[in-house]
């Protein structure tokens, strides 16, 4: 059987007088009607051959690098059974207003069939502050939900078993405190912290590459991260405690490989400073999963994502000498891309949404956000949601794709393009290692040039018409009036204000001021199990800290960083 | 000074809103057009906005905001710009707006709004058109 996967030498010679009898005809075809494109490309600008054949894959070994699915090096996927046991979660990223209209868009969800819950944070709470703070002016659960205590998250979660269903929070410099509040809320309603599941985003590093939701520097950012991974280990053994995060990378305009390389590179990090704060490799890479963004390019990105699998294995076995199966393999959220998304004919977004999903699940996902048609406006509307919703339902329920495991391995195009990922991902990753690692490369601008690079390079071909996206370039429409876009009333601000006013009145102050004081002992000492911010928070937190109250003495204890605005 | 003088352009990030991919590629596209540009980065207060601008002497200011923030940081900055005697620095706004904020925004001075899927030649070429440089200020002043 396997003589037909690795062809032999006189196979290969008669392939390679085929292909080249076959190219002649090509050319002879396209003197009487030529190519539709000067270049066929990627979205990501890779460039794409008209056909490809056992050629391309003919140094391949089926056992290195292809394999089975649930075994090294989980190209073909991380569980021996995949969708034909369990479908991925079903995790639509949600938050809106204040915390009561985002649980209720929460139980709408979990009502229609979607099985895991996410969590959007409004731009006050994703950046350390209180909706009273002046920097927050106008901003209060307009682009999530505003959280600033852990009464909030008590409202955020009414209703809702937390040791069943999983709940991620894209909350990254105060994920220690969002996650602090979680558990201690979790605790307060009769829930042990042992069968907690979910994932916090908390991954710095891509924070300071694209998302710019800043808060530290890059050195004391890593030391909450490691924190909250020493604490997990430790505490809530189900927690994913970092979801590294390609998405963003992408999203701010960078390629599949650039998302790709930065995003691994970044978990090659995470784990260094495990190590380095004395954990054993195997104790919290299992913990570790990824996030990854599918783009338009159908093709590219279930490469991707075959490859991240692989590159991973490779990385986890090789460079850390990993020996727990669950530390090499590479479990992943996606998200389909925003950035595809076009404010004209926004109908059109569905057939983008789902196409997208569909690579997702080609390539392996387990858990997927579909984006709503309206997205590219706002956050999206009840009605809106249900369509995204329904998309992933169909594509797991009526389609057949969720039969059969890692259905494109063996395509000559798939597995070449897994390859050349892979590859090009390696130049950067070495590239990053002369550097002297990732903080090294962001302090000296490396990652978000290569991204803006990147981002100015693809405007440059969508107005040159070398790229199309249809209604924007191709096919010229306005942008219409949607009837069901949602508005966020600015009236909550005041009301959040004052709830929150009223929450630390009530508070003991002696025991605030007390915990408040353990969490600065800690910050202030050198990083360790006893100088472990987490269980201080949960007391703090407990004792009615406010988010910004705790983002604070962070900032106070480890200084501040700030955008250094290049382009 | 007056015609031959380059345009300055300050591009500025209002508010929390960390999307800053358009900020950065509209940068660049007015740099290549021969302005000069200064780029605030994010996370930007409108008195911050307003004082580079005033400090930096820009001729415009071109607000990027994606998160719906506008309806505060707008008209405080065009507020702001007025309470400093500085309104011959003219705004203009891209990202995503609501539609019917739109004319809004225009009714409190703001030039003119870009939204998705505009070019950025149109946007090189309006500036070009509309936008002249301030009189030297500090020059007329004495």
């Amino acid at each position: 059987m396997l003589k037909k996967v690795v062809p032999s030498e006189a196979e290969l010679e008669r392939m390679e007088k085929e292909h080249g009898q076959w190219l002649e005809e090509y050319k002879k075809a396209l003197k009487k009607m030529p190519e539709r494109l000067n270049r066929f490309s990627t979205v990501s600008d890779l460039e794409t051959r008209a056909i490809y054949t056992p050629l391309d894959i003919a140094g391949k070994d089926f056992f290195e690098d292809i394999g089975s699915p649930g075994c090294y090096p989980f190209t073909r996927g991380v569980q021996s059974t995949m969708y034909r046991a369990r479908l991925w979660t079903m995790r639509m990223f949600a938050g809106l207003g204040t915390a009561e209209d985002t649980n209720k868009r929460f139980h709408y969800l979990i009502n229609h069939g979607e099985t895991g819950l996410s969590t959007a944070f409004d731009f006050p709470t994703l950046m350390g502050y209180d909706t009273d703070s002046p920097l927050a002016r106008g901003e209060c659960g307009k682009c999530g939900v505003a959280i600033d205590t852990i009464d909030d998250i008590q409202r955020l979660f009414a209703g809702i078993n937390l040791e069943d269903v999983t709940t991620s929070m894209t909350i990254n410099p105060p994920a220690s405190i969002i996650w602090a509040m979680y558990i201690a809320n979790a605790e307060n309603q009769g829930f042990s912290r042992k069968r907690l599941g979910g994932t916090i985003q908390n991954d710095c590093l891509k924070e300071f590459i694209a998302q710019k939701t800043l808060m530290l520097p890059p050195e004391p950012s890593l030391r909450l991260v490691t924190d909250t991974v020493e604490f997990g280990t430790r505490e809530v053994p189900r927690w994913n405690t970092i979801s590294i995060s390609g998405y963003h990378i992408r999203e701010a305009g960078a390629t599949a490989v650039q998302e790709l390389a930065f995003t691994i590179y970044d978990g090659i990090t995470y784990v260094e400073e495990g190590i380095k704060r004395g954990l054993s490799v195997d104790e919290f890479a299992g913990r570790l999963s990824f996030f990854w963004n599918s783009h338009i390019d159908f093709f590219e990105e279930i490469a991707k994502m075959r490859a991240s699998r692989r590159l991973w294995a490779r990385i986890m076995k090789e460079r850390f000498g990993a020996k727990d199966p669950r530390s090499m393999l590479m479990r992943f959220h996606t998200q389909t891309a925003g950035c595809s998304l076009t404010a004209q004919e926004p109908y059109n977004n569905v057939i983008r949404t789902t196409t997208e999903a569909l690579a997702a699940v080609l390539g392996g996902t387990q858990s997927l956000h579909t984006n709503s048609l309206d997205e590219v406006y706002m956050i999206p509307s009840e009605e809106a949601v249900l369509i995204a919703l329904r998309t992933q339902q169909i594509l797991a329920d009526e389609i057949g794709v969720t039969h059969v495991i890692d259905p494109l391995a063996g395509s000559y195009f798939v597995e070449a393009l897994t390859d050349k990922m892979e590859e090009e991902a390696n130049a950067y990753i070495r590239k990053l290692d002369d550097l002297g690692g990732m903080v090294a490369a962001i302090e000296r601008d490396f990652p978000q040039m290569e991204i803006a690079d990147a981002a100015f390079h693809f405007q440059q071909q969508i107005e040159s018409g070398e790229k199309t996206i249809i209604g924007v370039n191709k096919y010229l429409s306005e942008r219409p009036e949607l009837e069901f876009v949602l508005k966020i009333d600015d009236e909550i601000e005041r009301m959040q204000v004052e709830r929150t006013n009223r929450f630390k009145e009530s508070r003991d102050k002696d025991r605030f001021r007390k915990a408040m004081d353990e969490l600065r002992r800690r910050c202030e000492g050198p990083p360790c199990w006893d100088n472990n911010v987490m269980p201080a928070l949960v007391e703090a937190v407990r004792a009615g800290a406010t988010e910004q109250e705790c983002c604070g003495l962070y900032r106070e204890a480890f200084g501040v960083y700030t955008d250094p605005g290049t382009f | 000074m007056g015609k031959d003088r380059k345009l300055r352009i300050l591009v500025a990030k209002p508010g929390l809103d960390g999307h800053d991919r358009g900020a950065r590629v509209i940068a660049r596209a007015f740099r290549d057009s021969g302005f000069e540009v200064i780029y605030t980065g994010c996370h930007q207060t409108p008195e911050q906005i307003v004082n580079t601008a005033i400090q930096e002497d820009v001729d415009l200011i071109g607000l990027s905001i994606l998160s719906g923030a506008h309806t505060y940081s707008f008209p405080r900055i065009m507020e702001l710009l007025k309470e400093s005697n500085a309104e011959d620095i003219r705004v203009i706004g891209g990202g995503i707006f609501p539609l019917e904020d739109i004319p809004k925004l225009k009714g409190i001075g703001i030039r003119e709004i870009f939204e998705p899927g505009a070019k950025l030649k149109d946007i090189t070429d309006w500036v070009e058109q509309n936008i002249s440089p301030r009189k030297a200020v500090a020059f007329e002043g004495k």
